[in-house]
């Protein structure tokens, strides 16, 4: 069973609030079969626009609440909003269109599909959410306004027609990732050690660019990394243990 | 329409290994499609080489060989029946006419068959067509032969070429009748049956080439020449079989009962669409193993398919986690890789029904000549169109099996990015 120690985090406390567009409230989550490895939150909450960054090692049930966070699996008890809907409460499949809808996803690496053309790669959201695809086609084609991000995030676009994803540097594949999450501007972007492959000048050009853009489209950054000294760019690190509490049983 | 899209990029991604998987099944639906092709094919030859012909006579035997042998030149005759015979059924009421064969003797590998000019009136082949001629006549000298259109290709020969008939039906013989030439005074337009295989001469010509002949072996000192052998009597003593047409059809079971149960000699007849049938179904066991085998080849190609694609599942797990975490559902990849398998498997059939239609037309003169197997280029029947949509049905059934494991993988990795 998940262990419970309930914990009110100074962060959290302040970020909770009425505008708060992700709020995790006595979350407890435990994944099935001999995995049994479980996870509570007590309660997270970040307000539209911020910039959160949740630092901790590996292991630290990372991938569970980042999951948990993106719904691709449900809480097994307690109250997960997101943009004021509980998606707890979602069916599978809606709780899956939700996240094309409103979620921006960057992994640490190998973010692209090895077909398709990068512009593909970039619309590729699109094609899973309808209202997402309307506000990207807001300003002329969704392929113009693929571009333009690509552009916007330094990489020049003029050089890509015709390039495979794997020609790309992976600091090249991470901006291509980048204009992913941030086209048809999704209300939260997730990131999940964006920047652990790139050296630390580029990680700072990386998380600047994102920055920019977010914050033009008003986007919510939620961000984990093991490396602290990221903090500076956020408006406030968290530690993931602070969050999740994590419990693993001895292996069935 | 994403996810034809994905699984169309997915596999232009894998080329190689998809044209290969498309390759094997290609292979496997033309091996199908070619057992059916030439079951068919044989069936109508088969059944296109005799027509109007109400009674097949023969010495008693088995009717599918009497049948065999008679027309279809396969195998040979194991007792002659006698000329005496043959006239006694020719006074008969009800018959209208009777072409007596006689068999035996080979020109290069062709058959020999010694006939009348009846044989160019009432031989019937496809729906009531009549034998015609494309060059020349029919015999009207005792050494005149008729070759059929293969005999006059495959030997090069016109009207007016001296042959020499051999004994015996190997394509290669030791004792020929090179005392008496014949000269071919006819070709036959080709049929598709195996009269093009056959050198028509007349029945005195038969007797006249074996009267100095004995126990199936030259007489030493009793050789007649060519020009003697015209004074002599050159009527039959017996023949091989006869070809029997009737004044009408509802005779057909009297006659054959009669001539079945003819005292002076022991004849057997047949009706050539019947005994046709038994022979179908004695073949029809071989001719099912051959389509059960060429299946198997088809499920093997699949099979194939889905070791491909269930090796690649592991590395996909990056591509599933990307596509997940865009919104994908699970469901979404489960149609993926099942769409990849329906993809893989139409052009497996697409590409296979176009190799059979290409090695059909390089290969079908030459099985028409070699085989006297005539297969027709026509588009796929009815039932071939149903086989190759259940094969289609099959490959897109099969794509779920990795389709699940994709599905299952996809519900436990989440998000996580496996490398």
């Amino acid at each position: 069973m998940a262990q419970t120690s309930p914990r009110n985090l100074e962060g959290a406390t302040l970020g909770s609030g009425a505008s708060g567009i992700i709020k995790m409230l006595d979350v407890s989550f435990r994944w099935p079969g001999p995995r049994s490895f479980s996870l509570a939150i007590d309660s997270f909450v970040v307000p539209a626009g911020e910039r959160v960054l949740l630092t901790g090692p590996s292991g630290a049930g990372k991938s569970t609440f980042l999951s948990l966070l993106c719904g691709i699996v449900a809480p097994e008890s307690g109250r997960l909003e997101a943009l004021g809907s509980d998606t707890a409460k979602l069916s599978n499949a809606a709780r899956d269109h939700f996240r094309a809808e409103h979620f921006g996803i960057i992994f640490q690496m190998f973010n692209l599909l090895p077909y398709g053309s990068i512009i593909d790669n970039v619309l590729l959201p699109l094609s899973f959410a309808a209202k997402r695809r309307e506000r990207a086609g807001q300003n002329g084609s969704i392929e113009a306004e693929a571009l333009r991000l690509l552009d916007n995030l330094g990489l020049e676009t003029e050089d890509l027609h015709g390039m495979s994803t794997a020609s790309l540097s992976v600091g090249q594949q991470q901006r291509v990732a980048a204009a992913r999450a941030l086209i048809g501007r999704p209300e939260i972007i997730v990131a999940d050690e964006p920047t652990s492959s790139l050296d630390r000048d580029r990680q700072d050009a990386f998380l600047d660019l994102l920055f920019t853009e977010a914050a033009a489209a008003g986007t919510s950054v939620i961000m984990v990394s093991h490396e602290e000294a990221l903090g500076s760019h956020f408006d406030r690190v968290l530690r993931l243990e602070d969050v999740a509490v994590t419990t693993r049983s001895a292996a069935a | 329409m994403i996810v034809p899209r994905l699984a169309l990029q997915s596999l232009r991604n894998r080329a190689l290994t998809a044209s290969l998987t498309v390759l094997a099944i290609a292979f496997s639906v033309m091996l199908l499609l070619g057992v059916e092709k030439v079951r068919t094919g044989a069936r109508q030859s088969f059944a296109d080489t005799i027509s109007g012909t109400d009674l097949i006579v023969g010495a008693r035997s088995g009717g599918i060989q009497l049948l065999l042998y008679s027309v279809f030149r396969i195998g040979n005759a194991t007792n002659n029946i006698t000329w005496k015979s043959l006239e006694d059924i020719a006074k008969h009421p009800d018959v209208a006419w009777v072409v007596p064969l006689s068999l035996g003797d080979s020109h290069h590998g062709f058959r020999v068959l010694g006939t009348t000019l009846d044989y160019f009136k009432h031989y019937k082949y496809r729906h009531g067509r009549l034998i015609t001629f494309a060059e020349g006549e029919p015999f009207d000298d005792l050494f005149n032969a008729v070759i059929g259109a293969d005999v006059a290709e495959a030997l090069g020969y016109k009207v007016g070429d001296p042959i020499i008939v051999a004994h015996g039906t190997g394509s290669i013989s030791f004792v020929e009748h090179e005392d008496k030439p014949f000269r071919v005074s006819g070709i036959l337009e080709k049929t598709g049956t195996p009269i093009d295989r056959t050198v028509h001469v007349s029945l005195e010509a038969i007797e006249a080439i074996h009267v100095d002949w004995k126990q199936g072996i030259p007489m030493p000192g009793e050789t007649v020449s060519a020009e003697d052998v015209r004074t002599m009597s050159l009527k039959p003593k017996a023949i091989t079989a006869a070809l029997i047409g009737l004044k009408s059809k509802l005779a057909t079971f009297r006659l054959q009962r009669m001539i079945n149960e003819y005292p002076q000699e022991p004849l057997s007849a047949i009706i050539p669409g019947l005994t046709l049938q038994e022979l179908w179904q004695l073949v029809g066991t071989a001719e099912t193993a051959l389509s059960v085998v060429s299946a198997m080849v088809v499920a093997t190609a699949l099979l194939g398919m889905v070791t491909m694609i269930l090796t690649t599942l592991n590395e996909r797990r990056r591509e599933m986690a990307i596509l997940r975490s865009v919104g994908a559902r699970p469901a979404t990849i489960l149609g993926l890789l099942a769409t990849e398998a329906g993809l893989l498997t139409l052009a497996g059939v697409i590409l296979g029904a176009i190799l059979l239609y290409a090695v059909l037309a390089v290969l079908q003169p030459y099985v028409d000549r070699a085989y006297g197997l005539h297969l027709s280029i026509s588009p796929p029947t009815y039932r071939e169109w149903i086989t190759l949509g259940a094969i289609v049905l099959a490959g897109f059934l099969a794509g779920l099996l990795p389709a699940l494991r994709a599905y299952r993988l996809s519900l436990a990795d989440g998000m996580m990015v496996r490398t």
